[in-house]
Order: structure tokens, then C-alpha cells, then sequence
């Protein structure tokens, strides 16, 4: 064979491995509404820029019948290529392949491209689409799952990992997606369970569809496995665009600087939006719009324990992590879900060098048996945990209500948070006005000829004296009060005189967070 | 409307609720998964429950007859395991809703004490 004939033998060879599973099968998966795994790849990498490793890669299983089976590429197609022109290593699993299942081979893709990402220290992106390990491999398909979830973990905090679910991603998949930064999920395209409503209906009796029990949907809103809720796949994809524009390519780099820009002050003018009375609601998201580069604030977890808001903004030009409560969502109270969500992403900002401003306004803790009894205290703690370790710029802004452990866990400056301000409408106490006038008074209020008028009386009293800034700022627990307007002036500088901080962190391997 | 509706801004109308929280009143709204908490309640000693769907696969009592604390009520197999269950208390059986063979589900009634 001369060149001329070698050169047609391999795109030959070519065109029929990149033909995965074939025009039936591929029709099938555009049946359902879904890209196929190679599309999916060209969509997030810029034009062009995607190059394909193991293309002629076979599958190893030899029993039942496997070993005369051809499995194009073995179910998934890895490589690399570029987003915004940075490099990026990428895996799509290929349903068309034999559903995507995950053989040794198929996993040995998808490590050998994870090493990759690691040497390169460049992010990973994974596309889950597939029936789960092949029954068939047997105990080899467990390794290839154990073989991604040690890298994944090694990975974490090093590179960014995200994990894309388009299709089923049941069993032991889901664990590598649970192991990554930050999971996308589209509507009625994504399905994550453990086990599957079958299972759960001949051995539980209950009875539940595929889409309730583990959907998109439900893994934004309910579950919090899911960080980022999408109507369609191009939506998802425009999305990871989005978040790559915030973050750093690796934990020894910061995120990239765009030019400075003010926020669209006439549509968030700070003063109106929030109502004096501490008693009443307001979207906290309207409060970040009036800070941010451009109003651009790009919200995590929109959906899950929305009484906390957890995202990306640019205060100029550089990358913050904004954490804020929610007045508008059950009054903005920590709870299991809202302090699980704000200490991973705190975490998540440690790792990558970005900064973190923090936003304050609640009442305290939710009250209830079950809040108590799904370990509150626990998952609490890893709010305070969070703040205390991470290591980043840390300014946080009192705007109203600071009371009780709420006021603390809000990243204060006894968990070092590096500069601290409130507004003149804060009140930063041991607990709201009503609670402590009835301890403190008790006795005088059930004493009284007219109980409710002395109650009223004492209410008053105390919050003249303590619902306010000043007693705090008088210990020096906060180091300035501030006008609303002047906030973004106030982050500004205290990003700036930041840029080189540095702490020294007891030597240790690791500390033991309340996971 | 749905909650997260209203946090997208699909709708414009957002029916506010109250929480109260150290006797203050804030006006806010309620969340799906809140709103559709179990309320705690006590538990009733004298009936007893199935704490995991399964087969019923034998009943050790008779109903009138007095059992003691940790005298064995009846196995109910589940999850390829039969769980013995004990008695939690001294008492009478006043009834036995359940016999051999019968599938249960979680938390069905199986037996009553007077």
C-alpha cells in the first residue's frame, strides 16, 4: 500500500468509527429530542477547535458473545479543544453506542483524558449519557467507575470539573457528577437516580415516573444534586459558556479580568429597594444587580433552598462570589439545605482564588422538628466551617437584620472575614427585638396590669437601644457603617487592598468538616 | 403558581405568606419543599407499624391475649431480611389487622393494643 492508499484506509477506517452506532440508532436519539454525543461536543468547544483522542480505541469483553461485537470508539468520544480560546479537556458518552454503557475501555477513555486535564491543569468537562456499567465487563465496568471517581476526587479543588447529564445517568454513574463542581441538568432529557422506579416500586410499593423521581427538575429544586436547570441543551450549553467566563482555568490561576463597568444604577437604584421595616420582603438579587460590573449577576442553584443566594458577579472587572439570604424566601432563615449550599460554594470560591462578598439580612435559624431532626446542627455547621477555612478576601455587608448564630455564621469578622460594614438600617443583636424583650422582661410583662401594652413598651425600648449598628460598632465587630449607595464604593477598595493577602493556615493533611 | 415560578419572574404576582420566627412576623414566601414538611408526631405505643414495606410472614399472637415487653409479635420479611418484631410494651392485643402472607406497606397498621 502506497501513501495515497494508507491515507484513504484511514479515512476510511474514520468515517465508520465516527458514525457510532449508526443512521438507526442515531435516529433514535434525535427521536427523543437529543444531540448526539458528537454534536453535544461541537456545541460547547469553540468552532474547530476540538481534537480527538482514541478514536480506534476496542472494547476488552469477551464474554457472552462480546468479543464479536464492534463497539465504534466503545460508547464515548474524549479529546480536546477550547472554550472563550482556553483549553479544555472533554468526554461525551455516545448513547448510539450500546447505550452509552461503561466497559473498561470506555473508562480507560474517559481516566486517560482526566490525567490529561490534571497534567495540563486544564478544567474537564463530562457528558453523561449512558445505561450504566456493562453487565456484560462484570466486575471490570465496577473498576472503570472507581478508576473515574478516585481521579474525580483527586481532581476536585485542583481543576474545575463539570459534568453535563443528557440522558440516564443511574446507579453508580451518578456518583462521578455527585464528586464534580457543578452539575447542568436539561428538562425531561435528564434522569439521576440510585435506583430506578422499578426497583423502588417491586421492593418499596411506591409509585413514582421516572421524571418525578429523579428529573431535571427535581434535582434543581429538591434534591440540590443539580446546580443549573435548563429547557433545552443549547440553553445548557450556553450556560457553561456563561460559568467558564467566571472562573479561573485552575487553583494556582485567577479568573480572567474584563474591563470595568458600572452597574445599571437606573434600574437597581439601591435606595428603593429595600423597605426599612425588617419585617418585610425584597429580592436580595436586585441588591447584587445594584452592586455588580453591568448588573450581570449569573446565579447557582436558582431553584434549590432559594432562601439563600449563592453566585458569579464582576466587581470591577474581577470575579466575586456573591452569598447572600433571600428575604423573599422564607424570610431569608439558614436552614439543612440553605447551609449546605452556601458552605460548598464557599468551598468552591477557596479553592479557585475567587473573592467572597457576603450580603446579610435574617432573622436566624428555621424552627422545627424536622429541621432539628435532619441534623440542622450539623449541616449548620458546615456554614461556619466554610467561612472560617477559606482563605480568599472575604467582606461582608450588613444591610438589615443580623441576629442570633445567623449574625456569626455570616461570615462576621470573628470568622475573619477581612472587612466587615453595615448599613444604618441594620440591627445587629442577640436576637430580634420581640424575642429578647419577652425573656429579658418576662417577669415585669406577666406581672403587669396590662401585660400587652408593657410588652409593646419593652419591644420598643430595646430596639432603640440594640436594633441598631451601632453596638456592634462600638466593639468594633463591624469597621464601618456605610450608606447603601456607597457599597459597591466600599467593595471596590476592599477588593483592591486584598490582592495580595495572605494567611498562614495551621499545618495539617486535611480538617475534618461536618460532611 | 408554582414558587419558583415567582423566583424566575415568570409571573408577576407573588402570594406572600407569613413565618414567624422568635415571635416576629416577617412577610415572605413559603417554599414547596417547606410547605410540604412533615409535621412531627408522636408516636402511639399501642399500635404497631410496619417500618418497612414486605410479607408478613408469621404472627406469634393472638388477639385478647396479654404479651410482655420484648415478646415476639410477628415476622415481617423485607429486603431478603425477617425482622422479628418485638413487643414494646406489656399490654392486651385488641386486634390483629394483618395474617400470614399478607404484603404490607411502610407504616400500615398491623396491630392494636387496648
Amino acid at each position: 500500500m502506497g501513501l495515497k492508499q494508507k491515507s484513504a484506509d484511514l479515512k476510511k477506517r474514520m468515517r465508520e468509527a465516527v458514525k457510532g452506532g449508526g443512521t438507526k440508532a442515531i435516529e433514535k436519539q434525535k427521536a427523543t429530542g437529543k444531540m448526539t454525543a458528537r454534536e453535544r461536543i461541537m456545541s460547547i468547544l469553540d468552532n474547530k477547535s476540538f481534537h480527538e483522542y482514541d478514536l480506534f480505541v476496542k472494547h476488552s469483553g469477551v464474554d457472552f458473545d462480546m468479543d464479536k461485537k464492534y463497539l465504534p470508539g466503545d460508547g464515548v468520544i474524549t479529546g480536546t479543544g477550547a472554550i472563550n480560546g482556553h483549553p479544555i479537556c472533554i468526554y461525551a458518552q455516545d448513547f448510539t453506542v450500546a447505550g452509552g454503557s461503561l466497559g473498561w475501555a470506555h473508562a480507560k477513555k474517559i481516566t486517560k483524558i482526566m490525567d490529561h486535564a490534571m497534567k495540563l491543569k486544564i478544567p474537564l468537562i463530562g457528558i453523561n449519557d449512558s445505561g450504566g456499567a456493562r453487565i456484560q465487563e462484570g466486575v471490570n465496568a465496577l473498576a472503570g467507575y472507581g478508576e473515574i471517581f478516585f481521579r474525580n476526587t483527586q481532581a476536585s479543588g485542583v481543576i474545575p470539573q463539570i459534568s453535563v447529564i443528557l440522558g440516564p445517568c443511574a446507579g453508580g454513574a451518578v456518583y462521578s457528577p455527585a464528586l464534580t463542581d457543578f452539575v447542568f441538568v436539561v428538562d425531561k432529557v435528564s434522569k439521576m437516580f440510585i435506583t430506578g422506579p422499578e426497583v423502588i416500586k417491586s421492593v418499596l410499593g411506591e409509585e413514582i415516573s421516572m421524571e418525578e423521581l429523579g428529573g431535571a427538575r427535581v434535582h434543581c429544586e429538591t434534591t440540590g444534586n443539580a446546580h443549573f436547570y435548563a429547557e433545552s441543551e443549547d440553553e445548557s450549553f450556553s450556560q457553561i459558556k456563561h460559568l467558564f467566563s467566571f472562573i479561573p482555568w485552575n487553583n494556582e490561576r485567577k479568573a480572567e479580568t474584563f474591563p470595568k463597568r458600572p452597574p445599571k444604577t437606573r434600574q437597581y437604584k439601591i435606595e428603593n429597594i429595600i423597605p426599612a421595616d425588617p419585617r418585610q420582603p425584597y429580592d436580595v438579587r436586585d441588591v447584587i444587580k445594584a452592586i455588580c460590573d453591568d448588573s450581570e449577576f449569573f446565579e447557582i442553584q436558582e431553584l434549590f433552598a432559594a432562601n439563600i443566594v449563592i453566585g458569579f458577579a464582576r466587581i470591577a472587572g474581577q470575579t466575586v462570589g456573591f452569598v447572600a439570604n433571600q428575604p423573599l424566601v422564607l424570610a431569608g432563615v439558614l436552614d439543612v439545605d440553605s447551609s449546605d449550599k452556601a458552605a460548598r460554594f464557599i468551598r468552591y470560591c477557596d479553592s479557585f482564588n475567587i473573592p467572597l462578598v457576603t450580603l446579610v439580612d435574617l432573622p436566624g435559624y428555621l424552627p422545627g422538628v424536622d429541621q432539628e431532626h435532619a441534623g440542622v446542627i450539623r449541616h449548620g455547621a458546615k456554614l461556619l466551617y466554610a467561612y472560617s477555612e477559606a482563605t480568599v478576601p472575604k467582606i461582608t455587608v450588613i444591610m438589615r437584620k443580623a441576629y442570633g448564630g445567623g449574625y456569626i455564621a455570616m461570615c462576621s469578622h470573628h470568622l475573619r472575614a477581612d472587612f466587615v460594614c453595615a448599613w444604618p438600617t441594620a440591627e445587629i443583636a442577640v436576637m430580634g427585638p420581640e424575642g429578647a424583650a419577652n425573656i429579658i422582661f418576662r417577669n415585669e410583662i406577666k406581672n403587669a396590669e396590662n401585660p400587652d401594652d408593657i410588652r409593646k413598651q419593652k419591644v420598643k425600648e430595646y430596639k432603640n437601644k440594640f436594633a441598631n449598628p451601632y453596638v456592634a460598632a462600638a466593639y468594633g465587630y463591624i469597621d464601618a457603617v456605610i450608606e447603601p449607595s456607597e457599597t459597591r464604593n466600599f467593595l471596590v477598595h476592599a477588593l483592591e487592598i486584598s490582592e495580595s493577602k495572605t494567611v498562614q493556615i495551621p499545618k495539617k493533611k486535611h480538617g475534618i468538616p461536618p460532611f | 403558581m408554582k414558587e419558583n415560578d415567582v423566583l424566575t419572574k415568570k409571573v408577576k404576582k407573588v402570594s406572600y405568606k407569613s413565618l414567624l420566627i422568635e415571635d416576629i412576623k416577617y412577610r415572605t414566601i413559603l417554599t414547596k419543599k417547606y410547605q410540604s414538611r412533615k409535621l412531627y408526631e408522636k408516636k402511639d405505643i399501642k399500635k404497631i407499624t410496619a417500618f418497612i414495606p414486605g410479607t408478613i410472614k408469621k404472627v406469634y399472637i393472638k388477639s385478647g391475649k396479654n404479651v410482655k415487653e420484648g415478646d415476639k409479635l410477628l415476622i415481617l420479611e423485607a429486603m431478603k431480611m425477617r425482622n422479628e418484631l418485638l413487643s414494646p410494651t406489656d399490654g392486651i392485643v385488641k386486634s390483629i389487622l394483618v395474617k400470614n402472607g399478607d404484603m404490607v406497606l411502610k407504616n400500615q397498621l398491623l396491630i392494636e393494643f387496648e
